[in-house]
């Protein structure tokens, strides 16, 4: 609130600021008690199955037992980043903060496997 | 234009008068004051690491010289790069993040001022407790990339790489704190109408190096964690003896961190050429957006190079292709800004003010060593060329003709507006031309030294490998520029008491921070401008009349416009010290980590539960 | 020109701000930017020394030492480790509550329903507590770890698991620590609405570090 000593430089000032100024975040259809609970089922559904699958032999030592589990891991992560940390309703500016470091991180990762022999290109 | 008349002053330009005194700087959150700071520490540990170098050229100045021991060399090499890149280059480049970024965006302050003194403390504290160990010899010396496993205890038992390894995870602390600081400022605190693409080059380019710091630091941390694990704790992370790990990691975590680096410690100098140009050439920068654009993409290749650095390691043909592919590339956006510049000043109503020749000494020494770059970006002529003298010329073109250059320029351009008088420009010229002459004469040879197979670091030489005229060369250079910096030394304080007045905006110049008082008042802009270009100064039709009058009016205090700033305050210096107290426990006594850690925990709650500044509602 | 700026969500001249957000939050998203290149470092290291360890124990393999023949088995404890792991997926749900309780705090409520989902300082409490049990769960594995003949200094394997989960449990220590505090300022003056944005950014760093649990938990303890 605008006190009486506010001098007259700064009356015009904060008109300005007011009018130049982007809406604050509005109040967005925030996500409720409903969602909430539902995420965190599904988080734990989630969970469950990956455990169980750790203790299937025949489907662990199968090929699509590592990209099945990096799949589940990664849906996890984006769901929580998304509902929980609210990514998903919030300012552009988090989600190119976030994602960007993210990208160059997932990057460096697959580079370093490449580099230490982890992963491998098949030429021919 | 209010301000080309150059109204003279009325208020004395003695830098912040009112608030003077040891306590006033201890406690100070002003950014403009912890940017005076940063540039006297910086400039303070530059000469540091600059007789480090003195007396290395001294020892290498003819064959089989014995001046130093080969153990003390190698304490000068290292503490020579580290003082360098993060003592000196780093934090000169932090100083004028400080002064002009909120200056540039047309801020009262950064976005966390409290943050930002604490970030100057770490990296004061961290400095001196980096430095103090040559003065006893115990100085760091693995060089200043310091590869494991050379640096784990079983190869080097001492404590001097103790005091690297803190040193740097302290310095690190320092960065990351400030890096977070300036992005927030620059993504929130721009004034109505700095839209992304109206911001200044200079606060564009450092808008990308807060961005690489985020990234790269913690790397670098990791892999200095587990270093200190290594040595205090016995983990293997580094042992490949007994414990069977790959001697390759610590390469790879610190050139991930250390290519980016090299971005961190060039790409302010550049933005600072990019305001200095423009200024001296009467021409807005040549292909702003294009300007911008390579930037972004120089610092986005620049993670994906790492490993050109390791060319030596043999890491197979498809990560030599890789690395060397994109190594090469970089040199586009590179190559883009040079081409850039001189079409900046390309017909252009060019000024020769010491600051411009410095600005054109970047484009012109800055390039050769591009181009010795783009050599050891190939990998079969890396290999000819890896952990030569030849490196050592180019990148000492690319940091002193790059980074240093720029620098120089920046503090001759700014200084007007750090204290309110002018730099003597007969002085400035003699530096400059000084500079170029011992800069050239000391890393030229350094080519032909180091293609006639001079290997790095060795502390002296046999006769008769063709190496002594060059070598000779290279020292006589060297001996030139503390007669330089002398020089600007003098013209430094000299003209800080009693330069000419330099009024608001002495150069000319078009951007926000020429449009307040010099040295500007505490609260910047008494009224928060209103942006409507790139060059609001130039484009006259589009100044704010009314907001540049109320801007340019001096001697007024904050208390007088109602303005509210944020309390000074002490607590920051206390949590930094407890930081570093901490570290030290370390090595010293163990005690201490218990005290450093209570003064710090119990500094930063109060720190937190305190107002940052008056109420005001 | 009149005053404007009466009402509680324009922001006050002096904190003018471009995008309209508070810096702090910008601040700490910057940060999580920046802890993602902390984690990937660690857990790069985790994987380009998986399977290297020259001597046992191992993560998900049988090791008998050839010196003295002792048969070690497979270090992990997944039943353990999933239980924690529930634990600190349920806090994360814990902090959102807490969250939204903080921000409708003024609003009327009626069902009993209402109050236990609006009592911010009950989900504080329960986050905290569900912190502080996965750090008693990861106290649990190391000291049996240990007991197991699995230190910091024995292999690869060690150094990096044991840094590596450290660094995420001191993390979480952080977390903890971070959320007493603000019960401590919500039992002193009560959290409402204007103070939602410190739980805001307490939250998003809360949640960040269980996601990294989720990909620790993925890539340490499931995939062999």
């Amino acid at each position: 609130m605008m006190d009486s000593h506010a001098s007259m430089t700064n009356l015009p000032d904060s008109a300005e600021a007011l009018a130049h100024a982007p809406r604050r975040e509005e109040e967005h259809a925030h996500p409720t008690w409903s969602t909430y609970w539902k995420v965190a089922l599904i988080l734990s559904l989630i969970t469950v199955g990956e455990v169980w699958a750790y203790y299937l032999p025949s489907f662990v030592g199968s090929r699509g037992f590592v990209p099945t589990l990096l799949f589940l891991s990664g849906l996890k992560f984006a769901i929580v980043v998304m509902f929980y940390m609210h990514l998903k309703y919030d300012h552009r500016i988090f989600r190119v903060l976030f994602t960007g470091p993210l990208l160059v991180a997932a990057i460096t990762l697959i580079g370093l496997m490449f580099l230490f022999g982890h992963l491998f290109i098949k030429i021919m | 234009m209010a301000t080309t008349a150059r109204p003279a002053p009325k208020h004395s330009p003695d830098a912040y008068g009112e608030h003077s005194g040891l306590w006033s700087w201890l406690s100070t959150v002003d950014h403009k004051r912890i940017g005076v700071l940063y540039l006297y520490t910086a400039l303070f540990f530059f000469m540091f690491g600059g007789v480090e170098a003195i007396i290395i050229r001294a020892q290498l100045g003819a064959p089989n010289q014995h001046l130093v021991s080969a153990e003390f060399y190698n304490q000068l090499f290292t503490m020579h790069g580290t003082t360098m890149i993060f003592l000196a280059i780093m934090p000169l480049s932090a100083a004028f993040f400080n002064f002009l970024i909120p200056l540039q965006i047309g801020a009262r302050d950064v976005a966390f001022p409290r943050l930002n003194a604490f970030s100057y403390w770490v990296y004061l504290f961290g400095g001196i407790f980096i430095t103090i160990p040559i003065l006893f010899a115990v100085a760091p010396n693995d060089g200043w990339f310091g590869y494991a496993p050379l640096t784990t205890r079983a190869y080097s038992p001492g404590i001097n790489i103790d005091f690297w390894v803190i040193g740097l995870l302290i310095l690190g602390v320092s960065s990351l704190a400030a890096a977070f600081n300036f992005l927030t400022t620059i993504i929130n605190l721009r004034a109505p109408g700095m839209t992304l693409m109206r911001m200044p080059m200079f606060t564009w380019m450092a808008f990308i190096v807060q961005v690489l710091l985020v990234l790269a630091f913690p790397v670098v941390t990791i892999a200095l964690v587990f270093l200190l694990f290594d040595r205090f704790f016995g983990t293997n992370f580094y042992n490949t003896v007994s414990a069977g790990a790959d001697p390759l990691l610590w390469q790879h975590l610190f050139w991930i961190f250390g290519h980016p680096e090299v971005y961190i410690l060039v790409l302010p100098a550049f933005g600072l050429v990019s305001e200095v140009l423009p200024t001296y050439s009467k021409k807005p920068l040549f292909g702003y957006p294009v300007m911008v654009y390579s930037g972004i993409l120089i610092a986005v290749l620049g993670f994906g190079v790492w490993a050109h650095h390791m060319f030596a390691v043999g890491l197979g043909p498809i990560a030599d292709t890789f690395f060397g592919l994109t190594t090469m590339l970089i040199a586009i956006p590179t190559g883009v800004k040079i081409f850039n510049w001189i079409a900046t000043m390309a017909q252009g109503s060019i000024r020769y003010t010491t600051a411009m020749l410095f600005g054109i000494g970047l484009v012109a020494l800055f390039t050769i060593g591009g181009i010795s770059g783009i050599m050891h970006a190939s990998p079969p002529a890396d290999l000819q060329q890896t952990d030569t003298y030849f490196i050592v010329a180019h990148f000492h073109y690319v940091l002193f003709g790059g980074s240093i250059m720029g620098i120089f320029g920046g503090i001759y351009h700014y200084f007007p507006k750090i204290t309110g008088r002018l730099m003597d420009e007969k002085l400035g010229k003699i530096h400059f031309w000084l500079t170029v002459v011992a800069m050239n004469l000391t890393f030229f040879p350094m080519h032909f030294s180091g293609m006639l197979g001079m290997p790095r670091r060795i502390y002296t030489y046999d006769a008769g490998q063709g190496w002594d005229l060059f070598n000779a060369m290279s020292t006589a250079g060297a001996m030139i520029f503390p007669i330089a910096m002398l020089v600007f030394i003098y013209n430094f304080f000299v003209s800080r008491k009693r330069g000419e007045i330099a009024g608001s905006n002495p150069w000319g110049a078009g951007t926000l921070e020429w449009t307040i008082p010099s040295p500007p008042p505490e609260y910047n802009f008494a009224k928060i401008p209103t942006v409507t270009s790139r060059y609001p100064l130039w484009e006259g039709k589009e100044v704010d009349y009314e907001c540049a009058r109320i801007n340019s009016q001096e001697g007024k205090t904050s208390a007088d416009l109602g303005i509210v700033m944020p309390y000074s305050t002490i607590k920051p210096l206390l949590v930094a010290l407890g930081l570093v107290t901490m570290f030290c426990g370390l090595i010293f006594a163990r005690a201490l980590i218990g005290v450093g850690a209570a003064l710090m925990i119990f500094s930063l709650y109060s720190w937190l539960l305190s107002p940052l500044e008056p109420e005001h509602d | 020109m009149t005053a404007p700026a009466t009402h509680v969500s324009a922001p006050a001249p002096h904190h003018y701000t471009t995008l309209g957000l508070d810096s702090r939050k910008v601040a700490i998203w910057a940060f999580i930017g920046s802890e993602c290149m902390l984690f990937v470092s660690l857990i790069s290291t985790y994987l380009i020394y998986k399977g290297r360890s020259i001597v046992g124990p191992f993560p998900h393999e049988t090791w008998t030492d050839p010196a003295t023949g002792h048969v070690f088995k497979p270090i992990l404890n997944i039943p353990v480790t999933s239980a924690s792991t529930f634990v600190l997926l349920m806090s994360s749900l814990f902090m959102v509550l807490a969250l939204a309780a903080v921000q409708n705090k003024e609003k009327p409520k009626h069902t009993r329903g209402e109050r236990i989902l609006g009592s911010s300082r009950l989900w504080l409490w329960m986050t905290a507590i569900a912190g502080a049990t996965f750090l008693g769960f990861q106290a649990f594995e190391f000291t049996s770890f240990v007991h197991e003949g699995l230190s910091i200094r024995t292999n690869l394997f060690g150094s990096s698991f044991f840094t590596l989960t450290g660094f995420h449990g001191a993390h979480v220590t952080a977390g903890v620590i971070w959320l007493v505090t603000l019960l401590a300022i919500d039992y002193r003056r009560g959290l409402g609405p204007r103070d939602s944005l410190l739980v805001d950014i307490a939250a998003l760093y809360w949640h960040f570090v269980d996601v990294i649990w989720i990909v620790i938990f993925t890539l340490v303890y499931l995939i062999r």
